[in-house]
């Protein structure tokens, strides 16, 4: 009992630190990136309390919710969108021997089905906002769940038929080295089409602030907004947990694979973390055909070869 | 980086490679408040008076398109010295410069013929009211004390009209002896 609400313990700190050093990261990174600083001044040493100060200030604004709005949905979508990340950090194993909150036999299938929950939340902002913005937002945020969905199930069952187990403690029991390059295509079609459910950049067209203001979001403000942000974070690092776990071996490094294997978790976590934030900097917002076709004409093939591939060797060899 | 452009997906490595690179380099930001920035030699701040140089001839106020200077003198009549007539002079009583107006051409400065007008390199002197931005002859005078040093010349440059009218002069002083005039051949 007690080791249980220790586990609760720590994935909730988890769950409330890393999507904001996450964000940190990313005002950092993204701003050396574009040859500024970016934040300098909150908390001192080279703004490292700028999140703190940004989640203070969003604390302190109204709490708007416009007249034609469908109430419950539009309060509600914020914690829709939140709350299946959080679900999700429960069944990531950091490291060996139980080292996961819940050891679920079916944790795979779990992490990917509570994970396309959490875009339910932005169709529901979108919808319930009661503005043509967020409803064109929500409205590509669908098509960009129904196009995403498959390529990703695809791509993380091939980890799973390579292990031989949908339990997402048992594929890192599972993983070898020559994983690396046999699961190659199917790790980046995974991480892709991830990107592109989190509807981070370049994959932004939901948000295109540009053309549509800030799509479903467009309507919220203060600690709803916030809401919404934070789930885009943690989104990232979930995203970055589960690449880790089904494709880079999740706690195994070069050694001390039971004692550091929380280490080499949270250290494959991180360098993901920083390519998702790479990826923002380097590539411009894609349009919404060439979005649709990258993953039809190019993802749900190449992770349909990766199935094929695997199950092949898995045959020949296993 | 040429033949990398061409491979398949080649464009989006260069895209990486770019941020990458930028990022490993030195940002450009200037942290202004807490670092003041070093600025051009002859930077236009703002313009001091070298109220002791003024003749009140009024070209600069005349020169400026702004109309931005205002003069304000009187004559004065000093007191005939041995014999001779009591001489007029002209007094400065107000000499202002309405920072709200000026354009920054430095034309005043161009046409003052008595050298009573000065770039100086300061700018933190903005105001909450604009009124506060006519700065008076006591305000600019104080600016004096800010004006530079002129510019060294270039190591390469000829020498300034001056310097090389004197070292003319010397020369022909130190070959006087020689050939002194009157002395006949």
């Amino acid at each position: 009992m007690l080791e249980i609400v220790g586990k609760l313990v720590l994935v909730a700190a988890a769950f409330a630190l890393l999507p904001l050093l996450v964000g940190q990261a990313e005002h950092k990174v993204m701003a050396h990136m574009q040859g500024r600083l970016g934040p300098m001044y909150a908390g001192g040493f080279h703004g490292w309390a700028q999140l703190v100060a940004d989640g203070v200030k969003f604390a302190q604004k109204e709490d708007v919710v416009p007249r034609d709005a469908d109430r419950w949905v539009f309060k509600l979508a914020p914690g829709v969108a939140l709350v299946p990340y959080l679900l999700v950090l429960l069944v990531v194993p950091v490291g060996p021997d139980g080292q996961v909150v819940l050891d679920l036999g079916l944790g795979l299938f779990f992490a990917l089905a509570v994970m396309g929950v959490g875009v339910i939340g932005a169709i529901m902002a979108g919808w319930a906002s009661a503005n043509k913005y967020a409803l064109l937002g929500g409205m590509r945020v669908a098509a960009q769940l129904m196009s995403y969905e498959l390529p990703m199930v695809f791509a993380a069952s091939s980890s799973a038929m390579a292990a031989g187990t949908v339990s997402l403690t048992g594929i890192p029991e599972e993983w070898r080295w020559y994983w690396l390059p046999w699961q190659a295509v199917g790790a980046v079609v995974f991480f892709v089409a991830g990107l592109a459910e989190l509807r981070r950049p370049p994959f932004d067209m939901p948000v295109a602030d540009s053309e549509i203001i800030f799509g479903p979001y467009t309507e919220y403000g203060g600690l709803r907004f916030a809401l919404f942000l934070l789930a885009e974070y943690a989104g990232i690092v979930v995203l970055c947990a589960l690449t880790t776990v089904l494709f880079l071996g999740g706690w195994k490094g070069p050694f001390l694979n039971t004692e550091l294997g929380w280490l080499w978790t949270l250290a494959k976590v991180g360098v993901l973390a920083f390519v998702v934030i790479w990826l923002r900097v380097s590539y411009p917002r894609m349009r919404e055909d060439q979005l649709q076709k990258l993953a039809w004409a190019y993802l749900v093939p190449l992770s349909l070869a990766q199935l094929a591939l695997t199950g092949v060797l898995k045959v020949a060899f296993g | 980086m040429g033949r990398v452009g061409r491979l398949p997906g080649g464009g989006l490595a260069k895209g990486l490679a770019v941020t990458l690179r930028t990022m490993t380099r030195r940002s450009i930001t200037r942290q202004y408040p807490e670092v003041q920035p070093d600025l051009a030699p002859r930077s236009r701040g703002v313009i001091a008076l070298f109220e002791e140089n003024c003749t009140v001839c009024m070209l600069c106020a005349r020169e400026c398109p702004d109309w931005c200077i205002y003069i304000d003198s009187h004559k004065e009549t000093l007191p005939a010295e041995g014999g001779g007539r009591a001489r007029m002079r002209n007094v400065l009583d107000r000499f202002a410069i309405d920072f709200a107006l000026c354009m920054y051409c430095g034309i005043c400065i161009e046409a003052c013929p008595f050298d009573a007008l000065f770039w100086s390199p300061e700018f933190e002197y903005a105001e909450y009211d604009i009124a506060e931005l006519t700065h008076e002859k006591e305000r600019l005078r104080e600016w004096m004390w800010t004006v530079p040093p002129p510019q060294a010349h270039d190591p390469s440059a000829e020498p300034p009209k001056e310097v090389a009218a004197a070292e003319k002069a010397s020369a022909r002083a130190a070959r006087a002896p020689r050939t002194p005039p009157g002395a006949g051949a």
